[in-house]
């Protein structure tokens, strides 16, 4: 079976799950909690495989993401609170300028590594986070509230498609095994003559972008946006969903998301027991199973047949 | 003049609280390479333990202080032990998330146990203030604060330069394989690694109860991170670096509050750290070593 064949089964396949949770919403067979559940999961999706781009595609160790989250959410409720504009616009608009932002960051802080580059983009997300806490535009410490509530289950369900195909695109293509070169041997990749530099650039621009997106989405989903959601527990939160899906791996994830989301709101009445368990899932994969879930494989109709399609070799980051 | 001279003063208390925190950041990435992010939560249960040890045994400062930094020294090892000794030769990013997860652990087991609600820390030195020369004024816990900075820096000074167990430290954190060779128990050099460095965070954090009066749970994220900062900008690794990047970031942190733009401060702290990631980052007293293939 070929890839694009593949990829046709998975956008059918994708379209049936949109087509039955469409049609239990409306038909109103569903209560607004599995709702919400299932707009929560497409977010944490949307972050997870964005994140897994940089982090576990080209090996790059941000956890700076909750920032780049913030400024779509920020931007996007700018444009459709204070400027009264749609909200399709705003949703592109904040993917935009989140991309904008990863690009800023990502030139200056990529000629750093491993562990230095990890706190670079920490203190990133902390400086975007005072940053809104500071402007009284957007309401300083208190948060811009009076979103209208536009994210639905469609809106959800399309980006969470576009960002897995569009990224799933990518890592396919010559820049994406470029990216996988990076994350392997950096300076193996150079020698070869690949622009390390340009492809780490890259990588952050669109896991920002579409950051971005999951940001404007949550923002239009909870009526109200304030400066500590988008704090570092917040990265961590989607650095546990990647790692524990397998760094390198879209599919796992897409699997962790859902996974940890449904035991997150399962959990959402005690809040501080939901975080120790998180922490412990965190600690136990990384002494039992360091590559997580999945490992760098992939999730495909191939490998149910043929176990083992590994694109790359061992992970090693650095 | 007075005032800057005053707000010096101030910044070289907070200064210290950083420099102290510092310490362990930077000898335990000197000797595994890590950032034990961890570590500004073993200052919050420091903070913690003399808490208790004060409100609940009614000890005075001293015992409080030497009971926190013992028990903070036992859990320091602990947390080597369970967590990051099994990761000994994984990935470093492998125990980076690790030391992440053990730090999300010891904060939220913190909320669980004794509540989110910040507790306010009881006076345990009288509050007297001392007019040194004009307007500029120091406060005995000021006066504490840079006592007991400097005491254990002496100690510590003492301890990597003329103990055996800091002898093996110095030689671990140059060449742990050549070390072991050489009959240095790896293992147990770690430990003490990180016993004195935690330690070194539980007086902090006592200090930092005093000076602030208000502790609670998530009080170790900020100046860990900070302390972090620090660390890298002294040059991680580096003993001294550590000491002075400590008191250079409170002092600028200080000056930046002190012209008004106090909301800034922490911005400021990490807009350091990244131009130094960038343009030095060694650190004001590291040498750049280029990585080989």
């Amino acid at each position: 079976m070929n890839k694009s064949k593949s990829f046709w089964i998975g956008i059918v396949l994708s379209l049936v799950i949109y087509g039955v949770f469409q049609f239990l919403i409306e038909g109103e067979i569903v209560n607004d909690f599995v709702t919400d559940t299932l707009i929560l999961i497409g977010i944490n999706v949307i972050l997870a495989v964005s994140l897994n781009l940089i982090n576990g595609i080209t090996g790059q160790f941000s956890i700076g993401h909750a920032g780049f989250m913030s400024v779509g959410a920020y931007i996007s409720a700018i444009i459709t609170v204070k400027q009264g504009l749609p909200f399709p616009l705003a949703l592109v608009c904040g993917g935009i300028v989140a991309a904008l932002a990863g690009l800023l960051i990502g030139i200056p802080s990529l000629r750093l590594k491993g562990d230095y580059l990890a706190i670079a983009t920490l203190g990133f997300g902390e400086i975007i986070r005072i940053v809104w806490l500071n402007t009284d535009y957007v309401g300083g410490a208190s948060g811009l509230s009076g979103i209208s509530k536009e994210t639905n289950w469609t809106w959800i369900f399309v980006c969470v498609v576009l960002t897995v195909v569009v990224i799933q695109n990518f890592v396919n293509s010559t820049h994406g095994r470029a990216c996988i070169s990076v994350r392997e041997n950096e300076i193996a990749a150079e020698a070869m003559g690949i622009n390390t530099t340009k492809y780490k650039v890259m990588a952050f621009t669109i896991g920002a972008f579409f950051a971005g997106i999951a940001g404007a989405l949550s923002a239009h989903n909870f009526y109200i946006i304030q400066p500590t959601s988008f704090n570092f527990i917040k990265s961590f939160e989607i650095l546990v969903i990647v790692v524990l899906g397998g760094l390198g791996s879209t599919t796992g994830s897409i699997l962790a998301a859902v996974l940890l989301t449904l035991l997150f709101t399962y959990l959402q009445d005690w809040p501080e027991i939901r975080m120790i368990i998180y922490s412990i899932i965190l600690i136990l994969t990384m002494i039992f199973r360091p590559k997580g879930l999945m490992g760098t494989r992939e999730f495909s109709f191939k490998s149910l047949k043929k176990k083992g399609d590994q694109h790359g070799t061992t992970h090693t980051a650095s | 003049m007075d005032y800057i001279i005053q707000q010096f003063i101030n910044g070289i208390s907070v200064g210290s609280i950083y420099a102290l925190i510092a310490l362990g950041y930077t000898m335990v990435y000197g000797i595994i390479k890590l950032i034990n992010f961890a570590h500004g939560d073993v200052f919050m249960i420091g903070a913690f333990v003399s808490f208790y040890a004060v409100t609940l045994l009614h000890l005075g400062f001293i015992p409080s202080l030497l009971i926190s930094m013992a028990a903070c020294a036992l859990v320091g090892v602990i947390i080597e032990r369970t967590a990051y000794k099994p990761l000994r030769n994984a990935s470093r990013i492998a125990v980076l998330i690790t030391a992440i997860g053990v730090s999300f652990l010891l904060e939220n087991g913190g909320i669980f146990a004794v509540g989110a609600q910040p507790k306010g820390f009881p006076e345990l030195i009288h509050k007297t203030q001392y007019t040194i020369f004009g307007n500029v004024t120091i406060d005995s816990i000021q006066i504490m604060i840079l006592a007991v900075t400097v005491i254990l820096m002496i100690l510590l000074q003492y301890i990597v330069h003329y103990t055996k167990i800091g002898k093996a430290m110095r030689a671990v954190s140059y060449d742990m394989e050549a070390a072991r060779l050489m009959g240095i128990n790896v293992d147990s050099t770690i430990s003490a690694t990180f016993a004195i460095g935690s330690a070194l965070a539980a007086a902090a954090g006592v200090i930092f109860g005093m000076t602030y009066n208000s502790i609670d749970p998530l009080m170790g994220i900020i100046p860990g991170l900070k302390a972090f900062v620090a660390a890298v900008l002294g040059g991680i690794g580096i003993i001294p670096g550590a000491l002075v990047g400590g008191l250079v970031l409170g002092v600028l942190e200080t000056a930046v509050s002190s012209v008004g733009y106090s909301l800034w401060r922490d911005g400021v702290a990490f807009a350091i750290l990244i131009l130094i990631l960038i343009f030095k980052p060694s650190g004001l007293f590291g040498k750049n070593v280029r990585e080989k293939v």
